[in-house]
């Protein structure tokens, strides 16, 4: 497969962690990060980048990322929701990766909502 | 866009909006002649041919949530303000191709960009659509298939951090070895 040997993915075999929490239902947060034209246009890509850094330096295996399309705020983009089970989602708006990680440390981790950055909260 | 990159990652969620399955992203250099080839297909809904007259119309599209489609129509003009080709073929129910060329060292024409973060973040984010990615140059290829990488790996997707760093510095790698 040209470069991507499968030696290569075997040692990644080894050292990939479980994803049985995931599979068995399992996650409790949802982190949505919106990719429409206007998103990408205004930086939803590096967003996306850091919040992935920043998954990969938790343990946690209960918090899924998906990508969107356009919410219709453009102007407010980039914009990112998250949803913590049980509790109504939050959208924040005009993000990048410094305030993604903040977002993540702070909401996302230990559950206090970063309300400077947030546009609404959902019903 | 300012890469060409966010084009590409713009148009791959168009594919996931038509309900694609399967999505594949070739990128084909000749450096000899100084030319670059963008084609991205997928598999899903298609277009008839009147949506397809409309598409690059820019206050046209299928959402609900704004009366613009600014993706195709923007990518469409950095083609052609780089003296390049743009071409869209389309059938209902079959699926999509667009392909975009451009010459090089065009002045206008904008950095490919992090490809690698671009192909990451479709994956993450769409992990029921499995993407086939090609980067070809007149000396070599390196293909990355998602659905091979997820049997060998025995996983259902590819999601996990590991593996996407991993696949991340395995795309940016090929783009500075090969020929």
């Amino acid at each position: 497969m040209g470069k991507l040997t499968i030696e290569d993915l075997k040692k990644i075999k080894e050292k990939t962690l479980s994803q049985t929490a995931l599979r068995e239902g399992g996650a409790t947060v949802k982190i949505i990060v919106h990719m429409g034209t206007c998103g990408i246009a205004a930086g939803a890509r590096e967003v996306m980048d850091a919040l992935l850094e920043e998954l990969a330096e938790t343990d946690r295996k209960d918090i899924r990322v998906i990508t969107s399309g356009c919410m219709g705020m453009c102007s407010s983009e980039p914009n990112v929701t998250v949803e913590m089970q049980g509790q109504k989602p939050v959208v924040y708006q005009h993000m990048d990766a410094n305030k993604m990680r903040q977002v993540f440390r702070r909401h996302v981790l230990k559950g206090e909502v970063q309300t400077d950055f947030a546009l609404a909260r959902m019903d | 866009m300012k890469e060409l990159s966010l084009h590409i990652l713009d148009v791959m969620e168009n594919c996931t909006e038509a309900g694609a399955k399967k999505v594949s992203l070739c990128i084909e250099e000749d450096k000899g002649e100084g030319k670059l080839k963008i084609v991205i297909e997928d598999d899903g809904k298609g277009m008839s041919p009147e949506e397809l007259n409309r598409v690059l119309d820019p206050f046209y599209t299928t959402r609900s949530t704004r009366r613009v489609g600014l993706g195709l129509p923007l990518f469409f003009e950095t083609a052609k303000r780089c003296d390049g080709d743009f071409r869209l073929e389309s059938q209902p129910g079959k699926g999509t191709r667009v392909e975009a060329s451009f010459t090089v060292d065009h002045i206008d024409l904008p950095p490919m960009g992090d490809l690698a973060g671009t192909i990451t973040a479709f994956i993450v984010g769409h992990p029921e659509v499995d993407l086939t990615y090609v980067y070809r140059t007149n000396g070599d290829e390196f293909v990355l298939d998602t659905e091979e990488v997820k049997g060998i790996l025995g996983v259902d997707e590819l999601t996990d951090p590991a593996i996407i760093e991993f696949l991340r510095g395995k795309i940016r790698e090929a783009v500075i070895q090969m020929p």
